[in-house]
C-alpha cells in the first residue's frame, strides 16, 4: 500500500510523515510525532481517552485517519501548559478539584474542556457536562471533573454558584 | 486493533468519487465523518481495498433551498446542523434529533450524510428522514436517483444503494413554519443508540390536525414509519385525541427484538409510554400556538 505525504501541525510545530493510509491520527500523535500525552483506550471512539483539539474541535483521534488530518492546525494535552510549567485553566481546575486519580482519561478530558472554553466562549455548566458524557472515568466517580466543569463554566460567564 | 491494509484515494469532485467507486467495482467503502466506519476500519470488522474519502468535496456541504424542499448536503457534519439557522428555524425536529446523536467529540465530525446512509435501526437521523418523507439523492457514474426514504431502508445497515453509489444529499419536503416537532427518545447513557424512539412532526390547522409525519427507531430492523398513527391522527380535533389510545394502536406498527440492552416486550412498553407522552406534548404546544 502507498504511503500518503502529511504536513501538519502539532501544538504550533510543524510535522511531516509518510503514512500508510490505515494509520490513525492517534496512533501518528504517539507513535510518529511522539505526543504520548494522547491515550488510547478502546480505539474504538467509546472512551474519549484520545480526544485532542483539530482546527478548533474536540475530536477523538482514534477516529480519525491521519491522511485526513493533512493540513490541520492539531493541539494536544503537550500543547496546553505555558513555556514555564504554567498550568492552562482546565487543567489549573481539574488538579485542584481533584478531577483525576490515575490520569488515563485525563487528556481527553482536558481537551475536550480546553476546545468548548477556548477562544473566549462562554459555555454553560450543561454544555460542558454534556460535552464530558463523552468521556469515560474508571477512577475519579466524576465528581471531581464535575466540580471542575461547573467551576470553568462560572469562571467563564462570571457568576459564581 | 489496527484496520487492515487499504488503498486511500481522496477526490475533489462528485464526479470523481463516483469515477473511483465505478472503478473499485464494490471493495471501495466511502468514508464521510467516519465515526462509524473507523471503529469498524479498526476492530477489522470492515476490511475495504480502498476507501474514498469525500471529506474535501466541497459540492457535499451546505443547505440550500429548492422548491418545495431544504436539501441538506452529505457532509453537512452534526455539530453544524445544531446551529444552523434554516435549519433551527424550518426543520426544528432535525436539530433536536442530532442533539441526541453520540457525543460532541463525534459531532465535530460525524455528518448528516452518513448517518442516512448507514441506517442503523435505532438511529435518529434515519427515522426523522423516514418520518418526514424525505428523499435521498444518490450519484453514480450512470446518473442520479432520488429514492425516498421509505424506500431507501431494507434492513439493519441495509439499504438500496447501488455499490457505486454515493449519497449527496438529503431533501426534507417543506413542512409550514409552525409545525410541530415531536421527538422522543429512552437510551441507557447520553449518546447511546436508543432502545425506544419516536420522531416526527404534526401540522394544526384550526384545531384540527392536517397532517402528521412519524417514524419509529429502535423498534425493528429499520426505521419504521407510524403509519397507524399519521392514520389515526390525520382530520382529528384536538380535543378528540387520546393519546394513550393512539399508542395502544400505533404500537402495533413495529417490530422490535430481544436483544442484550432490552425485550421486544419492553421496548413495546415503552414505546407506548413515550410515544403517548410526546403526542401530548405535542398536542399540548399546538393548543398554545
Ligand atoms: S481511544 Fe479513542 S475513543 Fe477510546
Ligand atoms: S482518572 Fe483514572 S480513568 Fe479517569
Amino acid at each position: 500500500m502507498s504511503k500518503h505525504h502529511i504536513e501538519v501541525t502539532i501544538n504550533g510545530r510543524r510535522h511531516t510523515a509518510d503514512v500508510e493510509a490505515r494509520i490513525s491520527l492517534s496512533d501518528l500523535l504517539r507513535d510518529n510525532a511522539g505526543y504520548t500525552g494522547v491515550h488510547v483506550g478502546c480505539e474504538h471512539g467509546v472512551c474519549g481517552a484520545c480526544t485532542v483539539i483539530v482546527d478548533g474541535l474536540a475530536v477523538r483521534s482514534c477516529l480519525m485517519l491521519a491522511v485526513q488530518a493533512n493540513g490541520a492546525q492539531i493541539t494536544t494535552v503537550e500543547g496546553l501548559a505555558a513555556e514555564d510549567g504554567t498550568l492552562h485553566p482546565v487543567q489549573q481546575a481539574l488538579l485542584e478539584e481533584h478531577g483525576l486519580q490515575c490520569g488515563f482519561c485525563t487528556p481527553g478530558v482536558v481537551m475536550t474542556l480546553a476546545a468548548l472554553t477556548g477562544n473566549n466562549a462562554k459555555p454553560s455548566e450543561q454544555q460542558l457536562l454534556g460535552a464530558l458524557s463523552g468521556n469515560v472515568c474508571r477512577c475519579t466517580g466524576y465528581q471531581g471533573i464535575r466540580r471542575a466543569a461547573k467551576r470553568l463554566a462560572c469562571a467563564e460567564t462570571g457568576e459564581h454558584a | 486493533m489496527k484496520p487492515a491494509p487499504f488503498d486511500y484515494v481522496a477526490p475533489a469532485t462528485i464526479d470523481e468519487a463516483c469515477a473511483a467507486l465505478a472503478d473499485a467495482g464494490g471493495g471501495a467503502t466511502v468514508i464521510a465523518g467516519g465515526q462509524t466506519l473507523m471503529p469498524l476500519l479498526n476492530l477489522r470488522m470492515s476490511q475495504p481495498f480502498i476507501v474514498v474519502d469525500i471529506n474535501n468535496i466541497a459540492e457535499l456541504k451546505g443547505v440550500s433551498r429548492t422548491p418545495g424542499a431544504i436539501r441538506v448536503g452529505a457532509m453537512l457534519r452534526q455539530y453544524e446542523v445544531l446551529t444552523h439557522e434554516t435549519l433551527q428555524r424550518d426543520l426544528p425536529v432535525l436539530v433536536q434529533a442530532v442533539q441526541h446523536i453520540g457525543h460532541h467529540q463525534t459531532r465535530n465530525r460525524g455528518t448528516v450524510g452518513g448517518s442516512i446512509a448507514l441506517g442503523e435501526p435505532a438511529a435518529e437521523l434515519p427515522a426523522t428522514a423516514v418520518a418526514l418523507n424525505a428523499t435521498i439523492e444518490a450519484r453514480s457514474v450512470s446518473g442520479t436517483r432520488q429514492i425516498s426514504a421509505a424506500d431507501f431502508y431494507l434492513g439493519p445497515y441495509m439499504n438500496s444503494l447501488q455499490p457505486d453509489e454515493l449519497v449527496t444529499g438529503i431533501s426534507f419536503p417543506d413542512w409550514p413554519r409552525n409545525h410541530i416537532p415531536l421527538f422522543r427518545e429512552l437510551a441507557q447513557r447520553p449518546g447511546d443508540f436508543a432502545l425506544v424512539g419516536i420522531v416526527g412532526a404534526l401540522v394544526i390547522d384550526a384545531g384540527k390536525i392536517s397532517r402528521a409525519g412519524l417514524a419509529w427507531f429502535g423498534m425493528g430492523p429499520t426505521p419504521i414509519k407510524a403509519s397507524t398513527a399519521e392514520r389515526m391522527l390525520v382530520g382529528q380535533t384536538l380535543e378528540s385525541i387520546d393519546p394513550q389510545t393512539i399508542a395502544e394502536e400505533a404500537i402495533a406498527d413495529t417490530a422490535p427484538f430481544d436483544d442484550q440492552h432490552a425485550s421486544a416486550e419492553y421496548r413495546r412498553t415503552v414505546g407506548k409510554r413515550i410515544f403517548a407522552s410526546a403526542l401530548r406534548d405535542a398536542l399540548k404546544a399546538g393548543e398554545t400556538a
